[in-house]
C-alpha cells in the first residue's frame, strides 16, 4: 500500500489546485459569508452565514420547501445545473473562494463529493465500474491504481466484504441499502474533503438506515459531512451540529445537543417539538 | 311491462354494442391488406427463392433465369454509405435537442424534423439529382446513398431526441456530482444509458430506407450489372423489384415476387429485433 | 463493523488521487456542445436545401409558364408546352378517396384500440399495425398491379358500375388501372399512420373525461362518441391532415396502379397521373432542358402542398398537447 504509483508521481506535477501549502487546516472546512440564492425571480436562500466544522457532522433540518437542499447543493455548486439560479455571497473551502470565477465548478465537486436521495449507480456498469467510474472519467488510467482505489473505497463504505467475490455483477442487482452504500463509495474514489448527503436515508427501510447512520459515523473521522434530513431523530442520533431552516432563513445553528435540548429561538423550539412541520 | 325508460337503455346498449362490432370489423380491415399481401408474397414468391436468386446477376432481357445478387448487394452498399451520414449527423443532433439548447429553439428544431419526415422521398431523389447526379454527370452509388441519408438524418435525430431525454436526471446529476466534465457526463453516462434506444432507433430508420424506391430511381438509377465504382449507377433490390414489375415478362414478374419476399423478410427480421431490444428496456431502468 | 475493515484503516493515502486525475477541460464541454448544435442546424440546412434546390432547378420553367402551370392541363414534351393541372388534380383526387376510405376506418380502429377492445387483444393488433407500415410502397405496389387490380376489375368495379354508374363518378369502361385503384392503395398505405396517431391522441385523453362520462350511466360507445372523441376532435383533424400530408407524397405504389394518363376526368374508373407519379416516371426521359426544369416544377409544387398540410397538421396535433410526438409511423 505504500509504494507510489510512477502515474501519481507524474501527475504531482500536474496538480489542478495551487500546490498545497502545509499550512494548518482551519477548524471550520467550510465558511458561508451571506449566501442568497434567486431561482429566477423568487428567492430560496435568504443571508445565511455559517461555519461548518472539520471531521464533524452537521445537520440540515428543517419543513419542506424551507431550502435545505438548495443550501446543500450550493456548497458544491451543483444548484447551478437549474437554469436561472443567482447566487450572491460566497463560500469558502478551506480558505478559497468556490465562487471565483476562476474556480471551475467541476474541481469543487471533485472535494465536495454529494450523496443523493434516491441512490442512482448507473444501470449500464457493474459494481466495481459503478465504484472507479469518477477516477476513469477524470483521467486516472493506471488500472493498478483503480484497483486500489476500489477496495479502499468499498472498505471505507463497509461494503467490500459484502460484494468484494461479486464485482462483476450489475450495479443494480444490490438492495437499496446497498445500492446507497455504493454510491457513498463511488463519491469517496475521488478522495472529496467533504461529503454532503441529501436525505440519504429517506428511501431506506430502518436496518439499511441504521448500517448507514453507524457508517457515518466511522466517516466522520476523516471527512467533514453536511447531511440534509427530515428526519428530527435521525439528526438528533448522528450530527455534532444542527442549522435549523425556515423559508430561506437561517433560523438557528449550533450544536446538537443544545439544538435539541435548549434552543434559543422560538421557532426551533416550536419545530423541534413539533408544533408544526 | 316496459317502461320507456327501459327501452331507450335497452336501444341505448345495442347501439353501443354495434358501435363496437363495427369498430372490431374496421380493426379486421385495417389489418387485412397485410394478411392478403403476406399471403400472396408467400404463394408467389417462396418458389422463386433459391439458390440462384441469391447468387445469379439479372439475364439479358427476355432470357428467363438469373438472379437478384447484385440488386441485394446493391441495397447493403448504399445503407452502409447512407449510415455514414446519416447516423452521426441524426445521433449528435439528437443529443443536442435532448441535452442542451433552450425551449424555443429546440421547438422550432423539433418542428422542422417532424416537417421533414413529413417530406415524400421522391423530392430527395430530386434535390439529390440536381446536386450530385447534374454536377458529376452521371448516376451514382454516392447519389443514392446521399439520397437515403438524407432521409435518415430527421429520422434518427427525433428518435435519438426521445430516448436521451427519458435518461433519468439522477444519472447525469451523480455523474456530475463526482467533477466528471459536462460533455464527458453526456458521452459517457447519458449516452450509453440510451444506447440501447438509440440503436433501435437508428435500425428502424434503416428498415425505413431499406425499402425505398422513389429516391433511387435518378440517383442510384440501378444496373444490370456489379456496381464496380461508387461514381457508377448500383443496383438496389426495391428498384429491381420495381423494374420488373412494369416489365411485360412474366419471368421477371415471378422474380419481382420473389424480391419482395426477400425484402419484406429483411425489414420484418429488423423489426423483430427492434421489438426485441425494446421489450428488455421495460424490465430495465430506462 | 471493527477496525480492520471499517473506514479507520482504509482512510491513509488522501490526496493521491486528487493528484492522478486530470483537470477538467472546459474546452472539452463548449466543443461537445458546438459540434452538437452544429449537428442539430443541419436539419434547417436540409429544409433550406430542398426548396431552393427544387427552386433553382425550375426557375426557367417558373419563369416562362408563371401562374398558368397551375392551370393548363397540356403536357407535350415534344412542343414544350407543360402543364401541371391534370397531375394536381390526380393527386388531389386520389388522396380524397383515399381520405374518404381510410379515414371511418382508422378512426373506428382507433377508438377500438383503445376504448372498446378486451385488453388481450390490442398490443397483438398493434403490432400487426405496425408490420402493415413496414411494407414498402413498391411492394404493395406489386401486390397491387398483380392481384388487386384483377380482382377490382372483376368484382367490386363491375358492381359499383351497376350500383352508382348513373352518377358521374362510375361511368366509362373498367380497365383496372385506375383513379379508384389508387386511391384504395394510397388508402391502405395511410391506414397505419391515421390509427396510430389517432390512437396516441385518445389516449391523451384524460381518463376523468370518460369517468364522469360513466358516471352519468353512459354506455361505452355514449361515453366513448362523447367524452373522448369529441374532446379529441382538434387531434383527429391533426391525424386525419397527417395522413393527407402522406397521402399527397405517395410514389410508387400508386405509379404502379393508377394507369399514368395525364387526364381528367369525372369517372373514378378513368385512369389518372400524379404529380409524384409524373415524376417517377418520366425524370429519366426527360430529353430536353425545359422538360427537366418542368418536372422540377412539379416536384417544387409536390413540396410545397406537402408542406403546407404538414404544417397544419402539426399545429393542430400541438394544440392538444405540447408535449405531443409525432414520431410514430412515418
Amino acid at each position: 500500500m505504500a509504494t507510489p504509483d510512477p502515474t501519481v508521481v507524474e501527475r504531482v506535477e500536474r496538480a489542478a489546485e495551487p500546490a498545497p501549502t502545509p499550512e494548518p487546516a482551519p477548524a471550520s472546512t467550510f465558511q458561508v459569508k451571506n449566501l442568497s440564492v434567486w431561482y429566477g425571480d423568487k428567492r430560496a436562500i435568504d443571508d445565511v452565514t455559517l461555519d461548518v466544522a472539520s471531521d464533524a457532522v452537521t445537520a440540515i433540518i428543517g419543513p419542506s420547501g424551507c431550502g435545505k437542499s438548495t443550501f446543500l447543493r450550493c456548497l458544491n455548486r451543483m444548484h447551478e445545473l437549474v437554469p436561472k439560479t443567482r447566487v450572491e455571497g460566497t463560500v469558502f473551502l478551506q480558505g478559497e473562494d468556490l465562487y471565483s470565477s476562476d474556480v471551475d465548478p467541476a474541481i469543487v465537486r471533485r472535494r465536495v463529493g454529494m450523496v443523493f436521495q434516491k441512490s442512482n449507480p448507473f444501470p449500464t456498469m457493474s459494481i466495481g465500474e459503478n465504484v472507479v467510474i469518477g477516477l476513469r472519467l477524470n483521467g486516472v488510467r493506471s488500472q493498478k491504481f483503480l484497483n486500489e482505489r476500489l477496495e479502499k473505497s468499498l472498505r471505507m463504505a463497509a461494503l467490500w466484504d459484502e460484494v468484494k467475490d461479486d464485482l462483476h455483477k450489475a450495479g443494480t442487482s444490490l438492495s437499496g441499502g446497498q445500492q446507497q452504500r455504493l454510491c457513498i463509495a463511488r463519491a469517496l474514489a475521488v478522495e472529496p474533503e467533504v461529503l454532503l448527503m441529501d436525505e440519504p436515508c429517506s428511501a431506506l427501510d430502518p436496518i439499511a438506515t441504521a448500517k448507514i447512520e453507524e457508517l457515518i459515523y466511522e466517516l466522520k473521522a476523516h471527512y467533514t459531512i453536511v447531511t440534509v434530513t427530515h428526519n428530527m431523530q435521525q439528526a438528533g442520533r448522528i450530527s455534532d451540529y444542527t442549522a435549523f431552516f425556515y423559508l430561506g432563513r437561517l433560523i438557528e445553528f449550533g450544536p446538537t445537543t443544545k439544538i435539541f435540548t435548549n434552543p434559543n429561538e422560538r421557532q426551533t423550539e416550536d419545530y423541534i417539538t413539533g408544533r408544526f412541520g | 311491462m316496459h317502461s320507456k325508460r327501459a327501452d331507450n337503455h335497452t336501444w341505448r346498449t345495442i347501439k353501443s354494442g354495434l358501435a363496437s362490432t363495427v369498430a372490431f370489423i374496421s380493426a379486421l380491415l385495417v389489418i387485412a391488406p397485410l394478411g392478403l399481401v403476406f399471403f400472396h408474397l408467400l404463394v408467389n414468391g417462396a418458389s422463386s427463392v433459391n439458390w440462384d436468386f441469391f447468387t445469379k446477376l439479372p439475364t439479358p432481357v427476355g432470357t428467363p433465369g438469373g438472379g437478384m445478387v447484385n440488386a441485394i448487394v446493391g441495397s447493403l452498399e448504399l445503407l452502409a454509405f447512407a449510415s455514414i451520414i446519416g447516423i452521426p449527423i441524426g445521433v449528435l443532433g439528437g443529443v443536442y435537442l435532448g441535452e442542451y439548447g433552450s425551449a424555443r429553439v429546440n421547438s422550432v428544431l423539433r418542428f422542422i424534423a417532424d416537417v421533414l419526415n413529413g417530406v415524400p422521398s421522391i423530392t430527395w431523389g430530386v434535390v439529390v439529382y440536381g446536386l450530385v447526379v447534374l454536377r458529376f454527370k452521371g448516376f451514382s452509388a454516392y447519389a443514392g446513398g446521399l439520397a437515403l441519408g438524407l432521409i435518415m438524418i430527421p429520422l434518427i435525430t427525433r428518435t435519438t431526441e426521445e430516448v436521451v431525454l427519458l435518461v433519468p436526471n439522477g444519472y447525469r446529476e451523480a455523474a456530475l456530482a463526482l467533477g466528471v466534465s459536462r460533455w464527458k457526463t453526456i458521452v459517457h453516462i447519458v449516452i450509453k444509458t440510451a444506447s440501447r434506444g438509440i440503436i433501435t432507433g437508428i435500425l428502424l430508420a434503416l428498415a425505413r430506407v431499406g425499402g425505398e424506391t422513389a429516391p433511387l430511381l435518378f440517383t442510384a438509377f440501378g444496373n444490370r450489372f456489379w456496381n464496380h465504382s461508387l461514381s457508377q449507377p448500383i443496383a438496389a433490390l426495391p428498384l429491381q423489384i420495381f423494374t420488373y414489375a412494369i416489365s411485360p415478362y412474366d419471368d421477371w414478374h415471378r422474380q419481382a415476387w420473389a424480391g419482395a419476399l426477400v425484402l419484406v423478410t429483411g425489414i420484418f427480421c429488423v423489426n423483430v429485433l427492434v421489438r426485441i431490444l425494446t421489450r428488455g428496456r421495460t424490465a430495465s431502468i430506462v | 463493523m471493527d477496525a480492520t475493515t471499517g473506514p479507520a484503516i482504509a482512510a491513509v493515502e488522501l490526496q493521491s488521487a486528487r493528484r492522478a486525475m486530470a483537470p477538467p477541460s472546459r474546452f472539452g464541454d463548449k466543443a461537445f456542445e458546438w459540434l452538437t448544435l452544429l449537428m442539430a442546424l443541419g436539419l434547417v440546412v436540409l429544409v433550406i436545401l430542398l426548396g431552393w434546390e427544387l427552386w433553382r432547378g425550375s426557375s426557367l420553367a417558373v419563369r416562362k409558364f408563371g401562374f398558368h402551370f397551375l392551370t393548363t392541363s397540356t403536357w407535350d414534351p415534344v412542343g414544350e408546352q407543360f402543364g401541371a393541372l391534370p397531375f394536381i388534380y390526380g393527386t388531389l383526387v386520389s388522396s380524397l378517396v383515399a381520405l374518404l376510405i381510410a379515414v371511418p376506418l382508422s378512426i373506428a380502429t382507433a377508438a377500438y384500440l383503445t376504448e372498446l377492445a378486451p385488453l388481450w387483444i390490442r398490443q397483438p393488433l398493434v403490432s400487426l399495425i405496425e408490420m402493415l407500415a413496414a411494407i414498402p410502397s413498391v411492394i404493395l405496389g406489386l401486390w397491387g398491379i398483380f392481384v388487386m387490380i384483377p380482382w377490382l376489375r372483376d368484382y367490386p368495379f363491375p358492381l359499383l358500375k351497376r350500383l352508382f354508374g348513373w352518377t358521374p363518378f362510375f361511368t366509362g369502361p373498367i380497365y383496372g388501372p385506375s383513379m379508384l385503384a389508387g386511391g384504395i392503395i394510397i388508402a391502405i398505405m395511410i391506414l397505419p399512420i391515421i390509427t396510430s396517431i389517432s390512437r396516441e391522441i385518445l389516449r391523451s385523453v384524460p381518463n376523468l373525461q370518460r369517468e364522469a362520462a360513466y358516471a352519468l350511466g353512459a354506455t361505452r360507445w355514449e361515453a366513448t362518441r362523447i367524452a373522448v372523441l369529441s374532446y379529441a376532435k382538434n387531434g383527429l383533424f391533426g391525424a386525419v391532415i397527417l395522413g393527407l400530408g402522406r397521402a399527397l407524397g405517395e410514389t410508387m405504389a400508386v405509379t404502379m396502379v393508377i394507369g399514368n394518363t395525364p387526364q381528367i376526368a369525372a369517372s373514378l374508373f378513368k385512369p389518372g397521373y400524379t404529380l409524384a407519379s409524373v415524376i417517377a416516371n418520366e425524370f429519366t426521359e426527360a430529353t430536353t432542358d425545359m422538360y427537366l426544369q418542368a418536372l422540377f416544377e412539379i416536384g417544387l409544387v409536390l413540396f410545397g402542398i406537402t408542406i403546407l398540410s404538414n404544417l397544419l397538421a402539426q399545429l393542430l396535433l400541438h394544440t392538444m398537447s405540447t408535449t405531443f410526438t409525432t414520431r410514430a409511423v412515418q
